[in-house]
């Protein structure tokens, strides 16, 4: 327990000063943090044993709630959009978990995939409503009823995200360690077992469920205010699928590990982007390969395994 | 004290992000973001420009650069997603110091980025998207398009079929099914209306972006029999589509109007039957009967299939002019501050009435930042000469003609255009000579 407090610890630090230092990267880690939530939100459901390749959904859910309102001038302020957006999203996810909790395994992976590709349909053919795949713009809201300029805003933006992002995962990470969460395990364990307990495991996911579809809402509606745009793309299947991948790239261990992941998997993309802007596809999947053959347990367990081995040869 | 020492950080942070743009002192080097595709369909469009572009900056870097000053240019994926082209454009601009972007080929990339340009105070060229809406509908101060937008082209092709086939009854159309394929379709459906109102629009059909099959719309066609079929698509969706539909006859039963389709005649090679109306999004043609045999024409299709191993298309004349129209705007602002380094706000005001010669004819752009540009459309010939069809039959129209008068909706003005203007004496046409 501990040690996870020091990783998030560390993580913060390098994350409060390192806009300081380089204010060009505002933006780009507050889009890392906003993928770290939906992360985070998967794995809750992987505690459980259950992948989810359909949390666009929530995602784009939020963004394009955030992009309705802010264009029909209704609650054009950022402290009333986020809240807003993301218990939207809690409320989609309230609904599809109602009978996705019945499921396990594929079937729980595939019926997310299924309809968040319901709703990336939707997006695109609603033309005239959505704007299609080009999206909608989303205009830049007031703050605490202040109107700012692009620098402050982006430079404001990122430290009430990586607040956010820090109650989310303390949050989490006390839910984890409730009974609650504990009772996630079981699910992941031996569902069977928890039954005669006589906890009731779709309840139990239930939870866990509306928490993940929050947790997406949150990073939907943050990336929706600061690109300024919402496209469809965000609900489509890749993204889900990098959610998963930022979750296990960063590790499981611990709720510091999404947000080590977001990081990392935004950092390889934008060397790739630079140093070779016509593969960097390829670039990617490398580099990504290689953390999975030599850190299978993910960033988090890479840095938590050293810390351990050092810990006891100190000993 | 932490709390005092992070305020004081914070501040001193903004204030550094408050700067203004320093005195302007020659740079060291011009560095031009250009976004494109690199991946994904559009880059069939994507990598002909990027290779266009190196051409072009070797060749003002061989001759010193830009006022002396050599240009470097960086690219971007449009590929990768609106989302995640907004953050690379910013960090190209903020973090590589790009004075000047070139972006995009894709309406909704364009569309996303002119906000972002006026946010970092960067000029952007908006190199190949075709939206009218962009300066219809907004007024952006750093953004420019140095091309014909999308209502000059639709208008150009209108004009065009009532003069080469001036008594069709029925229309069909297959467009994608994104933006552009509907939003060309509502342009040219406004445009018939007025210029042919008997005319029966007997289909509409918009199969999905990327579809690997069109036979459920190629059946339908053969069915209706509608004497002109009209598609806006572009790449794979088109040279499919016209191979699949040259298989069942479909070319030879109604006419096919392509205005997009000069970037897949030497692709589609033999499959392209003669008598298909084809246009080029401008006036810009390899073989254009003005300026094929122009010294600059010939040394750049002559380069560009040494590096390629293709002949230009339509996107390589638009990054020409986009990089001419920044090297001619650079010199007029340059010129009107004294021979000094312009300001990125001088250059975008020498941008404004700014007329410049591209490879094929001359762009002037507007007060609104839109350019003005002759749209060129032909039909289909197999000569000896080219394993492909080429153009025949030419007409150019100028660009005054063919676009939406400023400060008029596209749409509003192709609802009330005149049928005279079909036999507009304006309007030059050519025959294909060898």
């Amino acid at each position: 327990m501990s040690r996870q407090y020091l990783i998030g610890a560390g993580l913060l630090i390098a994350l409060v000063a390192f806009p300081l230092l380089s204010p060009w990267s505002t933006v780009i880690l507050t889009v890392a943090l906003c993928e770290g939530l939906a992360a985070l939100g998967i794995l809750v459901l992987l505690r459980a044993g259950q992948v989810s390749f359909g949390h666009g959904l929530y995602f784009a859910f939020s963004a394009y709630v955030v992009a309705f309102m802010a264009a029909a001038h209704l609650g054009h302020e950022v402290l009333l959009l986020v809240p807003i957006a993301t218990a939207a999203s809690g409320l989609v996810a309230a609904l599809v978990g109602l009978f996705i909790v019945r499921y396990r395994a594929i079937f729980f992976g595939m019926l997310n995939l299924a309809i968040s590709m319901v709703f990336f349909s939707l997006l695109e053919k609603l033309f005239s409503i959505t704007g299609g795949a080009d999206g909608k713009r989303v205009p830049r809201p007031t703050l605490l009823g202040m109107t700012l300029e692009r620098e402050s805003f982006e430079f404001w933006m990122f430290y009430i995200t990586l607040a956010l992002a820090v109650v989310a995962a303390l949050f989490v990470a006390r839910y984890l360690a409730s009974s609650g969460g504990k009772a996630l395990e079981a699910i992941k364990s031996n569902e069977t077992r928890l039954e005669y307990l006589g906890v009731s495991s779709r309840k139990v996911l239930y939870g866990a469920y509306l928490l993940s579809g929050l947790l997406a809402g949150l990073g939907g509606a943050i990336i929706a205010l600061v690109s300024g745009h919402v496209t469809p793309e965000l609900a489509y299947w890749v993204r889900s699928g990098e959610f998963v991948f930022i979750a296990i790239l960063g590790g499981v261990g611990g709720v510091a590990g999404p947000f080590l992941g977001a990081l990392m998997f935004q950092i390889i993309r934008g060397y790739a982007a630079v140093y070779a802007p016509e593969t960097w596809h390829a670039v990617l999947g490398i580099m990504l390969l290689v953390i999975i053959f030599f850190a299978p347990s993910g960033l988090y367990g890479l840095i938590a395994g050293r810390r351990r081995a050092s810990g006891e040869a100190a000993r | 004290m932490v709390r005092t020492k992070l305020a004081a950080a914070l501040f001193a942070a903004t204030a550094l992000l408050g700067l203004p743009a320093a005195a302007q002192e020659k740079p060291k080097e011009l560095v031009v973001g250009i976004a494109t595709f690199l991946s994904g369909p559009a880059s069939v469009f994507g990598v002909p420009g990027k290779a266009a572009a190196d051409l072009f900056f070797e060749e003002i870097n061989a001759k010193g650069g830009i006022l002396g000053v050599p240009v470097k240019p960086v690219y971007v994926d449009e590929g990768a997603g609106t989302n995640q082209l907004i953050s690379e454009y910013r960090r190209v601009v903020q973090d590589q110091g790009a004075q000047i972007m070139l972006g995009a080929i894709s309406s909704g990339s364009c569309n996303a980025l002119a906000p972002v340009a006026e946010d970092l105070k960067v000029v952007n060229v908006m190199w190949d998207c075709g939206t009218q809406t962009i300066f219809e509908e907004g007024k952006w101060k750093y953004s420019v398009r140095t091309q014909g937008h999308a209502g000059a082209e639709m208008m150009a092709t209108l004009l065009y079929l009532m003069k080469v086939k001036p008594d069709f009854k029925t229309v069909a159309v297959v467009n994608q099914d994104y933006a552009w394929g509907r939003e060309s379709w509502a342009l040219l459906q406004a445009g018939l209306k007025a210029l042919k109102p008997d005319v029966k629009i007997v289909a509409e059909l918009f199969p999905k972006f990327g579809a690997p099959d069109f036979s459920t719309e190629i059946t339908r066609l053969s069915a209706l029999r509608p004497d002109v079929v009209i598609s806006t698509s572009w790449g794979g969706d088109l040279d499919t589509f016209v191979q699949q539909a040259a298989a069942r006859g479909l070319l030879k039963q109604s006419t096919f109007v392509l205005p997009l389709a000069e970037s897949s005649m030497e692709r589609l090679g033999a499959v392209m039957p003669e008598g298909v109306i084809v246009g080029s999004r401008g006036d810009h043609y390899f073989l254009h009967p003005k300026y094929k045999n122009t010294a600059e024409m010939q040394a750049f299709v002559k380069a560009y299939k040494a590096k390629t191993g293709a002949y230009p298309i339509y996107p390589t004349f638009h990054m020409n002019q986009a990089v001419t129209g920044l090297v001619k705007a650079y010199e007029k602002a340059a010129a009107a501050a004294g021979g000094k380094w312009p300001s990125k706000e001088q250059v975008i005001a020498a941008f404004e009435g700014l007329e410049f010669k591209s490879l094929t004819g001359t762009i002037t752009i507007r007060s609104d930042h839109q350019g003005l540009e002759d749209q060129m459309l032909g039909t289909t010939r197999r000569v000896p000469e080219y394993p492909f069809a080429v153009y025949d039959k030419i007409a150019l129209y100028p660009g005054k003609l063919v676009t939406t008068p400023l400060g008029e909706k596209s749409l509003d003005w192709f609802a009330k255009v005149k049928p005279e203007l079909v036999k507009d004496k304006s309007i030059e046409t050519f025959d294909y000579v060898k």
